[in-house]
């Protein structure tokens, strides 16, 4: 009898705590997952201001302007279709630069210029963010050349 | 003819694993006794001489061959030795065909060493292994051949990725792999055991060492990972929740559940069918991980050319071995005895906690990696980063943390709480003494790093208790394990508590003669000069750093350039320079040159961290591995077996 007992407290811990978690894992994941947007999804106002999310797109040619302090550049990022101004201060990883391909975590600000937290770049042409590879055609190509 | 010969190798050793197989099934099928005897030779020579293959890729990439289609797209004559030879590795093929050597390996020692086993258990557990070198070595064969020749040899190869070009390289992957694949021995064993239903006590005393070896392994190279990545990224952050470091976690994770369940089978004869379901959890999570790693599934630094028909391959191979032994387990579930019964408040209700909340995290970070995968085949585009997983990994390893308090002072069966807490008073005032400190000195400090520092006190104090009032001397080497092992965990949960909690950052325009404040150092940027290497040129930066004591030190961070090789683009990459004391590291980046308004390019950009006790995480990493690998030592079948020599010679020579 007591050990049944115990048995079933055991499994009510368990249950318990498995519920726990998975209410738990939900709403981190609701609140804390980023959403991967390209430059047409935003224009389409997709993105809402202030929420945490991943842009992705090529750097337009020409773009790339460093700032007087010399640590922020804006550049705009483009898919070809639509293009989204983007700010970031810090060191940009190898490999940044003008029509080649960039990821960057950020957020949108309500001027419409997506600020970057960290941005990521292709480091070589055996590394490449999957989302990279979804885009037009155009940008691909554009992409190799580089 | 070295990669002719290397793949007539893989073939024979292919085959011996056949071999192993059958004779293994016909055997435990009542077949006779000649055909049980074939398989452990034929699991020695499979693992033989799949070593020999993988040293025989090691010998066409030292050699530079680049007729070799695999040495022609990741060497090049030019580069460093060291490098040659761990460029072996740093790609898809070499790494199959190094995860497949382990895998022999692995079978052989078990082969050779595994004495305490029933034999019918360990001939099923050698079949089982078998089994799953069969699947890996048709991967490898028929789709990542990487003996492969090219019809034309180049005139030079490809190079290496210029990341990859580190000592970290040479150490990191053989580490992390012989963890991740030493798991395999312990699903087999749950495989064979399953099989000749052979589940109790002696069956999990045979498994442990062999668990925790592996689990050493792990923890080494997840450590001397994270110290990787923290230098060579020039990042500064030492876990960036990035899918491959957490497919390397979570085997971790089902290992660390493994040894504290195994022990309680082996000492207790209890959790029997959750210790073998948790053996089989190991490898699958090290599969899982190897198939999303290797598929190209998912967006991370580490990921590498994406090849859907290898993905495919490896999700079928996965789908049969972790369902094949979950289907046995399914049968067999029901016959296996139900083990000892013991009280909540006990050592081994403890080890059930922490078992539920291991494998609780283990679900949440799987959940959080795979997510982003399910969540595109939906249509939606997701990447799930650190606050997740600091959301809900954080405040549940706090608690298993505090459960890893009362576990070890607990005793088998049942135990009283008053007792247990009369045990505690000296660590919950350790606790409380980092907490004040904290509030009173520490400024604002989020809550989850103050959080650990406290928790890391209790179980800094904790964690020594079971050593108290005993002969030091006489403390058998399992429990110094223990206890060091816990001890590194508050080490390491300090410095991240620290680390997390106090770090200063500076991001500057600098020109040479300027001063930046960061933390207890004025760094003086002196200027920069160019440098070169073996196979790249670089910038080198001149910092001087002055202590407010008055030392001074200098640090070299370098920005390099590495040229494009046969038609490859040039890389640059960005060398940190550290400076280690013993309250913290001084972390500097040297960025981009500054252009100022007539053109001229005097500044540049300069990134410094000063991060407080950021080494204790790797230092704390290492005591867990010292301590798995003392607790090994004191069970070790070697051991145990030399000192029965030792004592049986002693008994001789005074034999009359």
């Amino acid at each position: 009898m007591k050990a049944k007992h115990q048995r079933l407290i055991l499994a009510l811990v368990a249950l318990v705590g498995v519920a726990g978690a998975g209410v738990l894992a939900a709403s981190a994941l609701r609140d804390e997952a980023a959403y991967f947007r390209t430059p047409v999804e935003i224009q389409d106002g997709k993105a809402t201001v202030g929420e945490a999310m991943r842009l992705g797109g090529m750097v337009a040619a020409g773009s790339i302007k460093r700032q007087s302090d010399g640590l922020t550049i804006r550049f705009v990022a483009t898919d070809g279709k639509a293009s989204v101004p983007v700010e970031y201060m810090g060191i940009v990883p190898d490999l940044f630069g003008e029509e080649s391909g960039m990821v960057a975590d950020g957020r949108m600000r309500a001027d419409g210029t997506f600020v970057a937290d960290r941005i990521l770049a292709k480091h070589d042409e055996r590394y490449m963010p999957p989302q990279m590879g979804e885009m037009p055609k155009g940008v691909a190509k554009a992409q190799q050349k580089t | 003819m070295i990669a002719e010969l290397g793949l007539a190798l893989l073939w024979i050793a292919a085959a011996l694993a056949c071999l192993s197989l059958v004779a293994g099934t016909l055997y435990l099928r009542g077949g006779p006794k000649d055909l049980g005897a074939l398989v452990r030779p034929a699991s020695v020579a499979q693992g033989v001489l799949t070593a020999v293959a993988f040293a025989l890729l090691i010998a066409l990439f030292v050699r530079s061959d680049m007729s070799v289609e695999l040495v022609a797209r990741n060497s090049n004559s030019l580069k460093p030795m060291m490098f040659k030879v761990a460029g072996t590795w740093g790609n898809h093929e070499g790494s199959m065909l190094l995860w497949l050597t382990i895998l022999g390996l692995s079978g052989a020692l078990v082969a050779i060493f595994e004495k305490r086993l029933r034999e019918d258990t360990l001939i099923a557990t050698l079949a089982a292994q078998a089994a799953l070198s069969i699947g890996f070595f048709a991967f490898l064969i028929f789709s990542s051949n990487p003996f492969k020749r090219l019809p034309v040899a180049p005139p030079d190869g490809q190079g290496l990725n210029p990341l990859l070009q580190d000592p970290g390289l040479a150490f990191h992957p053989p580490t992390l792999y012989i963890g991740y694949v030493g798991l395999s021995v312990a699903f087999s064993f749950a495989v064979g055991a399953l099989i000749t239903r052979e589940i109790g006590p002696a069956f999990a005393r045979a498994m442990r060492p062999w668990v925790l070896g592996s689990w050493i392994f792990l923890t080494i190279g997840i450590t001397a990972g994270s110290y990787w990545a923290y230098y060579e990224l020039g990042w500064g952050g030492w876990w960036f929740w990035d899918p491959v470091e957490n497919v390397s976690l979570i085997p971790w994770l089902a290992g660390a559940a493994l040894l504290h369940s195994v022990a309680v089978t082996a000492t207790r004869n209890a959790l029997r069918a959750w210790t073998v379901m948790l053996a089989v959890i190991g490898f699958s999570m090290s599969m899982v991980g190897t198939f999303i790693v290797r598929s190209g599934l998912l967006t991370s630094v580490h990921s590498f050319a994406v090849d859907p028909e290898r993905g495919t391959f490896l999700l079928v191979l996965m789908a049969v071995y972790i369902g094949g032994a979950l289907t046995l387990f399914a049968l067999r579930a029901n016959t296996v005895a139900e083990g000892k019964k013991f009280a909540l408040l006990s050592r081994e209700g403890s080890l059930v906690i922490n078992n539920l909340l291991l494998t609780t995290i283990l679900a949440l970070v799987l959940l959080g990696t795979l997510y982003p995968i399910v969540a595109e085949a939906m249509g939606e585009k997701i990447s799930v980063g650190p606050p997740y997983y600091n959301k809900v990994a954080g405040p549940l390893a706090l608690i298993l943390c505090l459960v890893m308090v009362a576990g070890p002072l607990l005793s088998w069966r049942k135990d009283d709480g008053k007792k247990l807490w009369s045990r505690l008073p000296l660590a919950v005032f350790a606790g409380a003494l980092v907490l004040v400190l904290l509030v009173i000195f520490g400024g604002k400090v989020g809550i989850l790093p103050l959080l650990g520092m406290t928790v890391a006190g209790v179980v800094a104090v904790a964690s020594l208790a079971p050593l108290w009032g005993r002969n030091l001397r006489r403390t058998p080497l399992p429990t110094w394990g223990m206890v060091i092992a816990h001890f590194g965990v508050a080490v390491t949960l300090a410095g991240m508590g620290a680390e997390s909690a106090f770090i200063k950052e500076r991001l500057v325009a600098a020109a040479p003669g300027d001063v930046v404040k960061v933390g207890d150092f004025a760094v003086k940027f002196v200027g920069v000069k160019p440098v070169a290497g073996p196979n790249f040129t670089a910038i080198e930066g001149t910092l001087v750093a002055t202590t407010s004591g008055g030392a001074s030190f200098t640090l070299k961070p370098e920005s390099r350039m590495f040229p494009g090789l046969m038609g490859t683009a040039p890389t640059e990459t960005n060398e940190a320079a550290l400076l280690t004391r013993p309250g913290g590291q001084l972390y500097a980046v040297l960025g981009q040159p500054v252009a100022s308004e007539d053109g001229s390019a005097d500044r540049y950009q300069l990134r410094l961290w000063w991060k407080p006790l950021v080494w204790w995480i790797w230092l704390g990493g290492g005591l867990i591995a010292l301590g798995a690998v003392l607790s090994m030592l004191g069970r070790a079948q070697l051991l145990t077996l030399w000192r029965a020599r030792r004592s049986r010679k002693s008994q001789e020579r005074f034999a009359p």
